[in-house]
């Protein structure tokens, strides 16, 4: 099964008392990358999450074309990939054994080459064989990514790609972004480096509070549109204590 | 039920106040005397307990295969009242041995299994109590555990006991004593309703206050 | 092989690869055994000479103390790089994850009851060995039926506070028939005049039990773990 956009409508997520996603509603194309841009605890990563179906919405709906999670379960998680903010990888296994555990289980085609060529594109080759706990936190992070793709997924979603990585590994993996979107991938990047991801951003999202603001087009820094965004609601929070 | 509840109180006030006077009448039991009387309490409380056991196991797979959040505030006040008759069932059970036998606790299979139902709802509360945000679920599948394994539990303990000497007899059931039984165990089941209601209701209260406090922040 | 059966394979796999290369679990909860074993005999042996039944009783204690130790310790790993998340995401029936674990940690206190096992016989002077089949299924049954509950309830308890405290909390109660199959019927097989049909019935029970808690655990699994 495949999908070609990913919609959600009205979708609310909380835990207990808080509440981490109000009323969120937007949708996603094949062939862009969507930034989601937010300050810490906005509610980026239970965001991301949903989309995953990790979690469920509380309320709300989540489609991807015309299959939910409910209805298409198994088949929709093999076409979906996520980076999380936790990595997702065993520390006592090496990167070959990590990959090929999770090919198997992907049931990815021709696993030995799939698994090789992720190990050479994450920049592992010389330690392919050594256990993960021994690599550093941008190690780490490009054999996470990797681990992500593997299975070539239709929703490819990101939780802060860019950390850890230096300027080599960040033109890397800016231009892995381009070619996704050119395979016309869904790709959304939760981050709050603005700068880094602006070059191959072609929408931008701002969660702030759990709630979803587009951040409109136009040829001034995205920084700058970033902050124009945020500013209304930095108003309206002000404005009831004022009267 | 909300028009019903008053009526219910009342009948069911009225039933307890009653229900001395026909324990009072009973025959007297040819072997423990006076005390055997408790029996009219014990035995019914023990029924509703293992009622509500069920009624917490079945309203938690509704809850957890149905995604009825209803469900749920069954289960933990079905839950509630498993650990209540509980203790009334264990402290009324020792008083009883106590006096007719001279012991507090004699490993009878009938309470031991008791006991094991009674800790393994205490931990269906321990764990919504401590387990964090959306440890309703994690109980409810505790709860199922726990109503499925009723009957083993029933079974090895009766099993374990057949091999020690039996030191309490159960009385034999004259036909005096079935009226009062009948009578008390129809007030429990009474005062079951009620406090369920009560307590569901006050469940459904909280749902509703946290779903204030969710808006509020919009 | 079917997918089912794969994802339980890759899943067990994976669990033993990392254990075999570590071997931590595997030595801090046969150490616990042992210590375990010894601590309740301190309790049980006066004059040289073992209390009756004490042999059956310390053995089944000792398999359900270091059981919960070693399934904690277990689903420590997979939340420690929320592992266990990434299964749950991947295109696999959420039960063959449940088989899987529950066969590596069967494996892993299977290993650790090849210490213990002889270490009690020859402790207490209990003709373990004796009915070496009935002894044997005894072990497997009961051992399974106790892995199975704690295997769903440890994965339930990866994401819920106090978890360390709750796993013994929830678990003991529940596995209560178990011990007191285990121990008795042990017990049957330790006695003077060897009981093998009571051995054997005990054997039974554990065996029902074991069907029906598998099946119940693979039909919860999914709903439970969901968020």
């Amino acid at each position: 099964m495949d999908f070609t956009s990913v919609t959600f409508t009205d979708v609310s997520r909380h835990f207990g008392r808080r509440r981490a996603l109000s009323g969120v509603s937007f949708r996603c194309e094949a062939g862009e990358v969507v930034a989601l841009l937010g300050p810490n605890g906005a509610g980026k990563s239970t965001l991301l999450a949903v989309a995953s179906t990790l979690l469920e919405p509380t309320s709300g709906r989540v489609q991807y074309g015309e299959h939910t999670a409910r209805s298409a379960r198994a088949r929709l998680r093999a076409r979906i990939g996520l980076l999380g903010h936790e990595l997702f990888v065993y520390p006592e296994l090496s990167p070959s054994e990590n990959l090929m555990f999770f090919a198997r289980l992907y049931r990815v085609e021709d696993p030995d080459a799939r698994v090789g060529a992720a190990i050479d594109r994450a920049g592992l080759t010389a330690r392919r064989d050594d256990p993960v706990s021994g690599f550093s936190r941008g190690m780490r992070q490009r054999l996470a990514l990797e681990r992500a793709l593997l299975h070539d997924p239709r929703l490819v979603l990101l939780d802060e790609p860019f950390t850890g990585l230096d300027d080599a590994g960040t033109v890397a993996l800016r231009a892995r972004l381009a070619a996704l979107r050119d395979a016309r991938r869904i790709v959304v990047v939760a981050t709050h480096d603005l700068e880094t991801v602006e070059p191959i951003v072609d929408r931008a999202l701002v969660l702030q509070g759990g709630k979803l603001a587009l951040i409109a087009p136009g040829p001034d820094p995205l920084r700058d549109r970033y902050r124009r965004a945020c500013e209304p609601r930095a108003q309206a929070a002000q404005a009831p204590r004022e009267s | 039920m909300n028009r019903l509840f008053p009526v219910l109180s009342v009948v069911v006030a009225a039933m307890f106040a009653y229900a001395p006077v026909m324990i009072a009448n009973a025959p007297y039991e040819s072997t423990m005397g006076l005390i055997q009387k408790i029996f009219y309490f014990h035995v019914p409380v023990a029924l509703t307990m293992f009622l509500a056991a069920f009624v917490c196991g079945i309203a938690s797979g509704v809850f957890l295969f149905g995604r009825r959040r209803a469900a749920d505030r069954v289960a933990v006040a079905a839950a509630e009242l498993v650990a209540l008759l509980g203790l009334i069932v264990l402290t009324s059970g020792p008083l009883w041995a106590r006096k007719a036998w001279g012991i507090w606790w004699d490993w009878d299979a009938r309470l031991t299994s008791t006991l094991v139902l009674w800790l393994m709802f205490l931990a269906y509360l321990l764990l919504r109590r401590y387990g964090g945000p959306g440890s309703e679920r994690l109980a409810a599948g505790v709860a199922l555990f726990g109503m499925f394994n009723v009957p083993f539990v029933y079974w090895s303990v009766e099993f374990w006991r057949t091999l020690h000497p039996k030191t309490s007899v159960l009385p034999t059931l004259q036909p005096g004593m079935r009226g009062p039984l009948w009578f008390c165990f129809a007030a429990f089941l009474g005062l079951f309703v009620l406090l369920m209601a009560a307590r569901v209701r006050l469940e459904r209260r909280r749902a509703e206050l946290e779903e204030l406090y969710l808006a509020l922040e919009d | 092989m079917n997918p089912f059966a794969a994802t339980v394979w890759h899943v067990m796999r994976k669990d033993l690869l990392i254990e075999v290369r570590s071997r931590e679990i595997l030595y801090t909860t046969l150490f616990f055994a042992v210590s375990c074993v010894l601590v309740f005999a301190f309790g049980f042996v006066r004059e040289g000479r073992a209390v009756e039944d004490a042999a059956a009783g310390i053995l089944w204690i000792a398999i359900a103390f270091s059981g919960t130790l070693a399934l904690g310790r277990a689903f420590e790993r997979e939340r420690h790089n929320e592992t266990l998340r990434a299964l749950m995401l991947a295109p696999v029936e959420r039960p063959a994850i449940y088989l899987g674990k529950l066969l590596g940690v069967l494996a892993l206190l299977g290993a650790v009851q090849l210490v213990v096992v002889p270490l009690v016989a020859v402790m207490f002077q209990a003709r373990l060995f004796a009915h070496p089949l009935l002894m044997l299924g005894l072990l497997a049954a009961g051992t399974t039926g106790f892995a199975a509950v704690g295997t769903l309830f440890a994965a339930m308890l990866v994401r819920a506070r106090s978890r360390d405290v709750l796993l013994p909390v929830l678990l003991y109660p529940i596995t209560i028939p178990v011990i007191i199959a285990g121990v008795r019927g042990t017990a049957a097989l330790l006695q003077a005049e060897v009981d093998l049909p009571m051995a054997r019935a005990w054997l039974s029970m554990l065996v029902f039990f074991d069907v029906v808690f598998i099946t119940l655990a693979l039909w919860t699994f999914e709903p439970v773990m969901t968020e």
